[in-house]
């Protein structure tokens, strides 16, 4: 192996320093002179006609700056199905829907003025339950689109269900569910918008995708009337994003358009009660699964349908099937598939990516649905899951190409560090759940791309322009440590700049876990672009052939005569300053050979997988409900650790996440009307609820990923509810199949089994 | 309706005026441009807001700004001494990845420094006790315990503001 001195190493994220002195500027540090404040009036019904909005008085409030509603804007589309407005016309489809917006010269007048806009609105039936919603006389929440199921076609079928059924030993068939579960991001959503004097528009904004908020920016200064303008979106240091940030939001065109009625800088961030309410959840899901195996054991078929509520307005996770069709279909081998999945509009909120986008939800049904195969078939749930492992050179039925595998050596490292199921102490069990996730980028759009821009300077520094977004899981070291690698440099050598579209060039966002992949790939393109070039330069110098030079101690040397050598700095002065001189800077532009999925849903979306397997031991008291954590192992094959102590955060963060997904975390939705929007009724995990947790890395060095890695920042909360679902099972003998499991789910569960046993 | 007090802020000693309805944290980061202490909640649930009034963590979010008359506060920028060095709080954060997005450090940080400066050997049990109302989503906390655990296990080191100094020098 390689001696590396950058990439595998445990080096402290290089804005922690800043951050842990209270010195970096979230969205909520940043003030522009001259700046306003707006804040937005919400709707009061989940589902009603606008009749009228007065304004009048508000107007009046001294200052106040603007006041818009639906009829002062143009008709400004955004989404992933363009069906939402910054501001609601005619009529509100929930009780996040915007109505009206205000700025003025503090936070204070903006929100007093809020209570002075009176508006009359005519109630209309609402529709909370997306299975009622698909009734054909269910009230439509958009009329234009005459039925409320989205015509989106998750639809698939590899292979032949019907026949595998008939062959079947083995069969299980249940219905899961889960619910709104919400990113709870630190720092609250916000955004400051500003207009130059030819009406350029430069936005701070909190987000995961720059570049293509940029597009839906440029896009709605168009419909302002505004052709052929420039947008530079700037992104401060974020306080999470775990996906929230993968879309653009009404809060940021109402600051852009606000700013431009006002010709003044205007700034909208969220209160907490605000984020609770009026940013997107995970999208819940209601999921039929039946699975079978043949007598020794081997996957024969699962056939999949969903049903999953859209909420009012679309947003990504109506897309959310289209990686949930990477577990049905590839995790384990099974060769015949069968997938049906319907968004379905409601009057509720709607829903969003969050960190593993619908794998978490499918994961837990097929994971779950796997041990009560296991427990039917009399198989060892462990076994079981063995018998059908993936293996790297397997091509999945959705075209999946396995490249590199490790999930056998998790199975065995979380059944070892988990020890085996016997012998049994009165309430305590253990559980298991495995997961593929992409891990080399996913090509959702034509372009899966990140670039890089290099320049170096007189002192053999780097300045290093990314596309990458970094929102705290370390995509800044992450391409420093291989840049620094690559050219023989220090870390510390390599200043990254990651939050200007201005000044980085193009990336498709911080999604899919491809950041690792994608942007290291693209560093390691630009660096070795720059060290070809000092190569070229050295080998003049050093009267030595390009091929036996390398790059180490910020020194370029004979390999095989380290005394022959020339400093860094020193060598790029001299072709600096000389006649015709020149100066160090490279670009790269990485797009990996991964595949869009095609209308039948196949192709190699990803360059590479990452897997993993997750086990759980835990104690349920049975008096109680509650159940414990004992002990919590996840396992994961990662390619390569680039940086151990940001992988292990991830890993770390993600159990912890999926855990609140498990056990406490629920948006509690009454009528479309979110009860619990705050940190006391949301039951996000607290520093008390920590469990031990082992976090184990098989490192396969997949041939794509930069010096062999591959994603790892969704993969932590994938597997997680489906492993404690399965210890709890284990533990009592209750299977609880529904999200989260609480401990009224579990007593209830306890008491229906005595009842039958009775 | 304001009045005028005056207090110790990181050791440099203030006399502002207070209106009634300020909250500490306003005073901090709208009147006195200290950005380092954060809102998550405004309503006492995160801890991002933490700071350290004579010695306790207190939510400064909650806290009325009129109450630190006559009072020592910390905050986050009261941490680093003057040539930069890292409390040593703050140096474990950073070396143990008790960092993501950071909005929660400065919080976590100060309710840590509250309670190893009252027991320096906190053991982790008194960690996760002391600390149970700063929220953070990013780290799962295990290394945010680690990053504390590595000083108060370590024990011998001296955990104060360098900058406290200057205030005793003061008087
Ligand atoms: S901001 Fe003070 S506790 Fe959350
Ligand atoms: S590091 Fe992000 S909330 Fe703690």
């Amino acid at each position: 192996m390689q001696d590396l001195k950058a990439v595998g190493k445990r080096i402290p994220k290089i804005d922690a320093v800043d951050k842990a002195t209270g010195r970096v500027e979230y969205i909520q540090d940043i003030k522009l002179a001259g700046m306003l404040h707006g804040k937005i009036l919400y709707s009061k019904y989940p589902h009603a006609r606008i009749v009228n909005i007065d304004t009048s008085k508000a107007k009046q409030l001294t200052g106040v700056r603007a006041i818009l509603t639906g009829k002062d804007i143009p008709e400004i589309k955004f989404g992933v199905y363009k069906d939402n407005r910054p501001l609601k016309t005619g009529k509100v489809r929930s009780y996040r829907d915007e109505v009206a917006a205000v700025a003025a010269i503090d936070p204070e007048i903006a929100q007093e003025a809020l209570s002075l806009i009176k508006v009359t609105y005519e109630a209309l039936p609402g529709i909370f339950d997306p299975e009622a919603a698909m009734k054909e006389d269910a009230p439509l929440v958009h009329e234009e689109h005459k039925t409320n199921i989205l015509k989106m076609p998750w639809k698939l079928h590899y292979g032949d269900v019907e026949t595998a059924k008939k062959e079947t030993a083995y069969m299980v068939e249940n219905r899961f569910s889960t619910t709104w579960v919400t990113h709870c991001c630190l720092g609250t959503s916000g955004a400051i918008a500003q207009f130059d004097n030819t009406n350029n528009l430069t936005i701070y904004t909190n987000t995961q995708i720059p570049s293509l908020a940029q597009k839906d920016f440029l896009s709605a200064l168009k419909a302002m009337g505004l052709r052929d303008k420039r947008v530079r979106v700037i992104k401060p240091c974020i306080g999470g994003g775990f996906g929230s940030k993968l879309d653009t939001y009404a809060y940021e065109y109402l600051s852009i358009l606000l700013a431009f009625h006002t010709r003044k800088p205007v700034k909208i961030v969220f209160g907490r009660e605000e984020e609770f309410f009026a940013t997107s959840t995970r999208q819940p899901t209601i999921m039929d699964v039946a699975q079978g195996c043949d007598k020794n054991g081997k996957l024969l078929f699962r056939d999949i349908s969903m049903v999953l509520d859209n909420g009012a307005y679309t947003s990504w996770g109506a897309t959310t099937p289209s990686v949930m069709m990477m577990p049905i279909t590839s995790l384990y081998r099974v060769p015949n598939v069968r997938y049906e999945a319907m968004c379905v509009y409601t009057n509720n909120t709607y829903s969003q990516a969050m960190r593993g986008y619908g794998n978490p939800q499918a994961t837990f049904a097929i994971e779950s649905s796997m041990d009560m195969l296991a427990e039917t078939s009399g198989f060892d749930p462990m076994e079981l899951r063995r018998i059908n492992a993936n293996q790297a050179g397997d091509v999945s039925p959705q075209d999946f190409q396995i490249t590199t595998c490790g999930l056998d050596q998790c199975i065995d490292e979380v059944e070892k560090r988990l020890g085996k199921k016997t012998p049994k102490e009165k309430g305590v069990g253990v559980g298991f759940a495995s997961l593929i996730h992409v891990g080399g980028g996913a090509r959702v759009y034509k372009s899966d791309g990140c670039g890089t821009i290099i320049k170096m300077d007189d002192y053999g520094k780097i300045n290093l322009f990314t596309g990458a977004t970094d929102m705290g899981q370390g995509a800044d070291n992450m391409v420093a440590q291989i840049v620094a690698e690559e050219l023989g440099l220090d870390v510390a050598d390599v200043h990254v700049i990651h939050s200007d579209t201005d000044v980085c060039p193009w990336d498709v966002g911080a999604h899919a876990s491809r950041t690792t992949f994608v942007a290291g790939n693209s560093a390691l393109g630009a660096a070795k672009k720059i060290k070809a070039r000092i190569f070229d330069m050295a080998s003049k110098q050093l009267e030595a052939p390009p091929e036996i030079l390398v790059m180490a101690n910020r020194m370029v040397m004979v390999k095989e005569d380290p005394k022959k050598r020339l400093e860094i700095g020193k060598l790029l002065r001299k072709f600096h300053f000389s006649t015709n001189g020149e100066m160090l800077m490279a670009e790269y532009f990485y797009d990996p050979e991964n595949e869009n999925l095609g209308r039948d849903f196949k192709g190699n979306t990803s360059m590479t997988y990452t897997f993993g397997t997750h086990g759980a031991r835990v104690k349920v008291d049975e008096e109680t409900g509650k159940v414990q954590i004992l002990k919590y192992v996840a396992a994961h094959d990662i390619g390569r650790a680039i940086n151990p102590i940001l992988l292990e955060g991830q890993v770390y963060g993600g159990v912890m996440m999926g855990i609140g997904y498990a056990l406490t975390e629920q948006i509690i939705h009454e009528k479309g009307e979110i009860m619990n929007p705050n940190f006391r009724d949301y039951k996000i995990l607290t520093i008390k609820d920590v469990v031990p947790i082992e976090a184990p890395v098989f490192e396969t060095f997949d041939k794509d990923g930069p010096y062999g890695a591959k994603g790892i920042g969704e993969p932590g909360c994938v597997p997680t509810a489906p492993a404690i679902a399965n210890a709890i099972y284990d533990a009592i003998g209750v299977r609880i199949k529904d999200l989260p499991i609480t401990p009224e789910r579990v007593l209830t569960a306890i008491k229906a089994k005595k009842k039958l046993e009775s | 309706m304001g009045k005028m007090i005056s207090f110790a802020l990181n050791g440099n000693k203030m006399a502002v005026e207070v209106k009634d309805h300020w909250t500490l944290l306003h005073l901090l980061r709208e009147e006195l441009g200290l950005l380092g202490t954060k809102e998550g909640c405004g309503s006492g649930e995160c801890g991002a807001c933490t700071v350290i009034v004579d010695g306790m963590a207190v939510n400064s979010c909650l806290f009325p700004g009129l109450e630190i008359a006559e009072k020592d506060v910390v905050t986050i920028e009261g941490l680093t001494s003057p040539d930069g060095t890292l409390h040593p709080l703050q140096k474990s954060f950073v070396e143990n990845g008790g960092i993501q997005c950071g909005y929660c450090t400065p919080g976590m940080i100060m309710s840590a420094k509250a309670l190893l400066d009252e027991s320096p050997n906190a053991t982790e049990e008194e960690i996760k006790h002391s600390l149970a109302g700063n929220i953070c989503r990013c780290t799962g906390y295990v290394q945010i315990i680690d990053s504390i655990k590595s000083i108060s296990e370590g024990g011998v080191e001296e955990v104060h503001v360098v900058a406290w100094k200057n205030k005793e020098k003061d008087e």
